[in-house]
This record gives structure tokens, sequence and C-alpha cells, in this order.
């Protein structure tokens, strides 16, 4: 868990990252017939079954910090927590939550959302909130001490 | 063909990630930290994403198939279950924790941070359980 670092708020990068996060979601409907959602796509590559073109895109995914070094001189700012049993047990929640729950903030938020699923709004709803509370307990309850 | 423009779908999808800032943990965290340090760009990255997609999805589903498979795949599950919400709570603890959701956790693998090291092999134990779960549990109530 991270203690707050300050951040910007950024309206129109966000917009403009989430039209291009949007494109990619309608690039793999319109080429694979497929939901955009990386915990899904993550699932696929390791299991059997048509395996390539998730495998690739995973590749593209590592891909696009290094294009965007070579692009503007530096990697994409970012802060990662360094306690590192509490981001084990995120990795394995977050690993558990979307194979059991069958998607994550990709899978039911935006191919979801964009299919006007109700199963991916109850979704989206309960991760939202479960979520929040738990940066609320973190940082706000005990202090950010785990 | 296909793992070319695989890869290509994930790039900007990747891309997209880094410029909306949703590849920065600690962005992602003040956006959920509703009641202290937040921020509410990520709602203008799930808004321009979803509306994107609302958009796009009804132009290729004008097709007869997508350009590189023999048919669409699409869910088609509309239940709500224990499953789903538990599933969805449990990632939600997790994404609250770490501040990673998937995509943005394979867009941090080439910076290397420890935790990033630590949490991705931990997300794909986690997929491998999950899923065991999921063809499992609550098995005895379904019919």
């Amino acid at each position: 868990m991270l203690p707050a670092t300050p951040t910007d708020f950024t309206p129109w990068a966000s917009l403009g990252g989430g039209i291009l996060i949007g494109v990619s979601a309608v690039m793999v409907m319109a080429l694979f017939g497929r939901i955009a959602g990386i915990a899904g796509i993550t699932a696929g590559a390791v299991a059997q079954g048509d395996r390539a073109w998730r495998i690739a895109f995973i590749a593209g995914l590592l891909a696009a910090p290094i294009m965007w070094l070579i692009a503007t001189g530096a990697f994409p700012a970012q802060t990662v927590s360094d306690n590192l049993p509490g981001m084990g047990i995120a990795g394995l929640l977050v690993g558990i939550g979307t194979a059991l729950g069958s998607g994550c903030t990709s899978g039911h938020g935006v191919c979801g959302l964009a299919r006007l699923s109700g199963r991916s709004l109850a979704a989206v709803v309960t991760f939202i909130v479960f979520a929040a509370a738990t940066v609320f307990v973190l940082r706000h309850m005990i202090g950010g001490s785990i | 063909m296909r793992p070319l423009f695989g890869f290509l779908s994930g790039l900007v999808f990747g891309i997209g990630l880094i410029l909306s800032g949703m590849a920065n943990p600690a962005k992602v965290l003040n956006f959920l930290d509703i009641f202290g340090a937040w921020d509410p760009s990520l709602a203008f990255v799930m808004g321009g994403a979803s509306l994107t997609a609302f958009v796009g999805y009804r132009l290729a589903w004008r097709q007869d198939r997508p350009a590189l498979m023999p048919s669409f795949d699409i869910p088609s599950a509309s239940h709500i279950d224990g499953k789903l919400l538990s599933g969805a709570a449990l990632f939600g603890i997790g994404w609250g924790i770490g501040g990673f959701c998937p995509g943005p956790a394979w867009t941090a693998v080439p910076m290397a941070a420890t935790g990033t090291l630590v949490f991705v092999p931990a997300m794909l134990i986690g997929i491998v359980i999950g899923r065991a779960l999921k063809s499992s549990t609550f098995q005895t109530r379904s019919t």
C-alpha cells in the first residue's frame, strides 16, 4: 500500500488515453471477435487453445512503455509500492478475483459497459466499491501501515 | 496475421494506459481515495474507453464475422451470481491494495520495479487458483 503520492488532475490526457483503450477494444472485436479483457486474455494465453494472438497482445502491452521511452526519452512516470508481502497478496487477489468474477477493469469495465451488460455493471460497481473501501481502510483507518 | 494484429492491439491498449495515467498505481489509488487525495482523472479514462467501444462495437457487429476469425465469441451469461460478485469483491480489494489491475501490471513489467515483479507472478498464480475455484465452487448449487 502506497502512502498518498499527490497526482495532478489530467482530464484531457486521461480522455485521450481512454479513447485509445477503446480503439484497441474495437480492434480486438473487429479483428478477433472477442472481448479485450486483459484478465481473460492473460488466462487464455496460459491455457490451451488459441494462444498465439493473446501472447502477442501481451507482448504489445509490454512493448508500450519501451515505445514510450523511445518516443519521449523517459519511461512513463509510476510509483509502485515496495511493500512486497502487500504486493504479493494484491497480485493473488487480483488474479483469483478476476478469474472467479470473469473479468477485470477492461473486460467488465470498458467492454462490458460498452455491451450494456447488466452483469458487468454489477461487477464494476462491486469492484470499485470494494477497492475504494480498501483504500479508505488502509489510508484513513490504519494509516497505510501494512 | 493474427499475432501481428494481436501485438498492434496490445500496443495501442498499452499506450492508452500510459497516456491516461492508469499505468501509474499512485494515480489509480488517488482515484479510489474519494475521501482523501481524490484525483478523478480515471473517470475520464473509463468514460472515453467505454463510449469509444460502445460506438465501435456497433460498427464491428455490422460485419458477418470478425476479420481474422470465423465467428464472434461474445460472453452470453446474463445472470448475476455469487461467483461474479465474490470475484469482483476480491479483485477490488487487491486493486485497492496495490493500485494495479491486470493491464497496467503488464505495462509496468519493463520498468521492473520490485513490487511489480512480485505482483505479476502472484497474479498469474491467482488466475490459476481462481479458474480452479470457478469450476469447482458453487457447483453443488447449479443444476
